[in-house]
């Protein structure tokens, strides 16, 4: 069976369990969000249930517009608020608490290897990297899982990624993913599950995995999965969860598709607008003038961001007329970065240091761009108007890539300023 | 929503009609659907809920609602008055979530590239049929199961889930 497939089947007490059958499956994680949580509440609310399933296995983060964007967003906040309060949500993030939540879940040791994850998020994929299998939902389903700790599930059928190699340097998990979506399209992954094996794994880090996890859904995954090794076990204690490294088995259903990626063929990427499939080597990137760069989001704000961010810009200063966000994920990874020295880096450069919010990626606020504008982005989606103005363009890369074209204000290599 | 046929204009879409093209992310700070609804589209044509008329049809290509996870995406459409929505291939989180809301998807090719801008189009759920009425071209679909048309005609997962229990 696939390692998806595998989690799956012991949610439900079955040995085996084959593509596209249907099962109903308690979950280990419920998750909504700002924006997400205010329709599930609703529907929870309509279901009539005295109690939430479990009062720790309910997460809520406050993540999207905040710290309140206006007046509106403030109304979604505070009844979000009164509910978590009401029914004892032990998992609630809020004010300082706040972090991006799928930087901040890993992070507090909400993850497990081997966890059956449903957030109201299409980014709740990102879990996959420690080796659970997590997916995104809509609001009505993450409503009846809060009330039944249940959902239900179609079991996907896998796509075999086999990653060998070495990365150059300035390449990363952000790369890996990037290129891989150029390859397999926005909907080349519909409905299935990407599962990465191969030696080349050791080589990415665990936040690295964490990028590449995140955009699964980029592909149209229904999740993303990573084998649990000696990185993983290493990540997890920082977060005070003990897991044993578990090796993946091949998928004796056979695979929908297998694909092989050899990191020492892959340059830093880029994704030009408006689909994360148009990705391009950044040596075939067009030399766009850029107005703005973003260095975060859940796909890019953990600590290997911040810090492969500020070698790349130490002594550097961003280009004129430049805005460069950059917006560490957690509260944890903001006071690391502090006390590293990497603040001090950033704001010689001429850098925003921004609160942990979702804020610009999807266009909510903290960096909206106008008519015409051009942003280079760590984050997922490039969209049209993803980021603003329906008339603005997003690229998307790594850090490094950003760093670099922050202080060039075009998209540069980052091995031609370093 | 009851009664399986539907009759309204085709506004024809592309491939990968994303949830931030259906809504945008700013406008997530409500629940209403009518609210919502009259943001539709926004970022796709400003103008474009001026131009429809309620029971009018969304035509789009492959892939069509892939992105964020939003349920607010098939409720604005619901909420500007949609009927239904008709595309070669849907993603999976929208396809989930436009049955739980109640809002009526169609998946085929064949009636996607059939059918243009502007044409008349006639749905009848039940039977299992699309009729573009302006050229006449007819394709059938396999009618939903028994408990997703209920599920559809209650309005969503949740109406059917309480008539359940009552």
């Amino acid at each position: 069976m696939s390692q998806s497939r595998k989690i799956l089947a012991r949610h439900v007490g079955r040995e085996l369990l084959e593509p596209g059958e249907l099962v109903e499956a308690p979950v280990d994680l419920v998750l909504a969000n700002d924006i997400t949580a205010p329709l599930a509440i609703e529907v929870f609310e309509k279901l009539g249930r005295e109690n939430v399933f479990d009062r720790d296995k309910v997460v809520l983060v406050l993540d999207h517009f905040t710290p309140n964007r206006d007046i509106a967003s403030a109304e979604q906040c505070a009844f979000i608020r009164r509910f978590a309060h009401k029914y004892g949500v032990n998992h609630f993030y809020d004010a300082g608490e706040v972090g991006i939540e799928h930087v901040l879940l890993p992070e507090e040791g909400l993850i497990k290897p081997g966890n059956l994850v449903v957030g109201a998020d299409s980014h709740t994929c990102t879990y996959g990297a420690l080796g659970a299998f997590a997916t995104g939902m809509g609001s009505t389903d993450i409503g009846a899982a809060m009330a039944t700790g249940k959902a239900w599930f179609r079991a996907p059928e896998a796509i075999n990624v086999n990653v060998s190699g070495k990365p150059r340097r300035w390449v990363g998990g952000k790369d890996l993913i990037l290129f891989l979506i150029g390859k397999l399209g926005v909907d080349g992954a519909t409905y299935r599950s990407l599962e990465f094996s191969g030696d080349g794994i050791s080589r990415i880090s665990v936040d690295g995995r964490l990028s590449a996890a995140n955009m699964a859904v980029e592909a149209g995954a229904k999740n993303g999965l990573f084998p649990v090794d000696g990185l993983t076990v290493e990540y997890l204690r920082e977060a005070g969860v003990t897991a044993e490294p578990a090796l993946s088995e091949p998928d004796d259903y056979g695979y929908a598709l297998e694909v092989d990626i050899d990191l020492d063929g892959i340059e830093p990427q880029v994704a030009l607008p408006h689909l994360p499939s148009n990705s391009v080597g950044v040596s075939e990137s067009p030399n766009v003038k850029l107005d703005q760069v973003v260095i975060g989001s859940c796909t890019n704000g953990r600590m290997e961001d911040m810090r492969l961010a500020a070698e790349i810009m130490r002594g550097k200063h961003v280009a004129p007329g430049l805005r460069l966000i950059i917006i560490p994920g957690s509260p944890r990874i903001y006071r690391r970065s502090m006390d590293e020295g990497l603040f001090e880096v950033f704001l010689e450069t001429g850098a925003i240091i921004s609160p942990p919010t979702c804020g610009p990626c999807l266009g909510g606020h903290m960096g909206i761009l106008a008519s015409g504008e051009k942003a280079l982005s760590t984050t997922n989606r490039n969209f049209a108007g993803r980021m603003g103005h329906r008339h603005s363009e997003v690229y998307l890369s790594g850090p490094a890539v950003a760093a670099a074209s922050a202080i060039t204000g075009t998209i540069t290599d980052p091995g031609e300023i370093v | 929503m009851s009664g399986a046929v539907m009759e309204g204009k085709a506004h024809k879409l592309g491939d990968h009609v994303n949830t931030d093209m259906i809504i945008s992310a700013t406008y997530l700070v409500t629940i209403d659907p009518v609210e919502l609804g009259s943001h539709l589209l926004e970022s796709h044509d400003p103008e474009f809920v001026a131009k429809m008329s309620p029971g009018d049809v969304l035509v789009g290509g492959v892939n069509f609602g892939s992105g964020s996870s939003r349920e607010h995406a098939p409720v604005a459409i619901k909420g500007a008055g949609i009927s239904c929505v008709i595309a070669s291939s849907f993603a999976r989180i929208f396809y989930r979530n436009a049955i739980n809301v109640g809002l009526p998807i169609l998946e085929s090719a064949e009636a996607s590239e059939a059918i243009a801008d502007g044409d008349d189009i006639k749905v009848d759920l039940a039977v299992g049929t699309i009729e573009d009425m302006t050229n006449g071209k007819k394709v059938s679909f396999p009618a939903y199961p028994e408990f997703m048309q209920r599920l559809i005609d209650e309005g969503g997962l949740i109406n059917y889930l309480l008539k359940q229990d009552a």
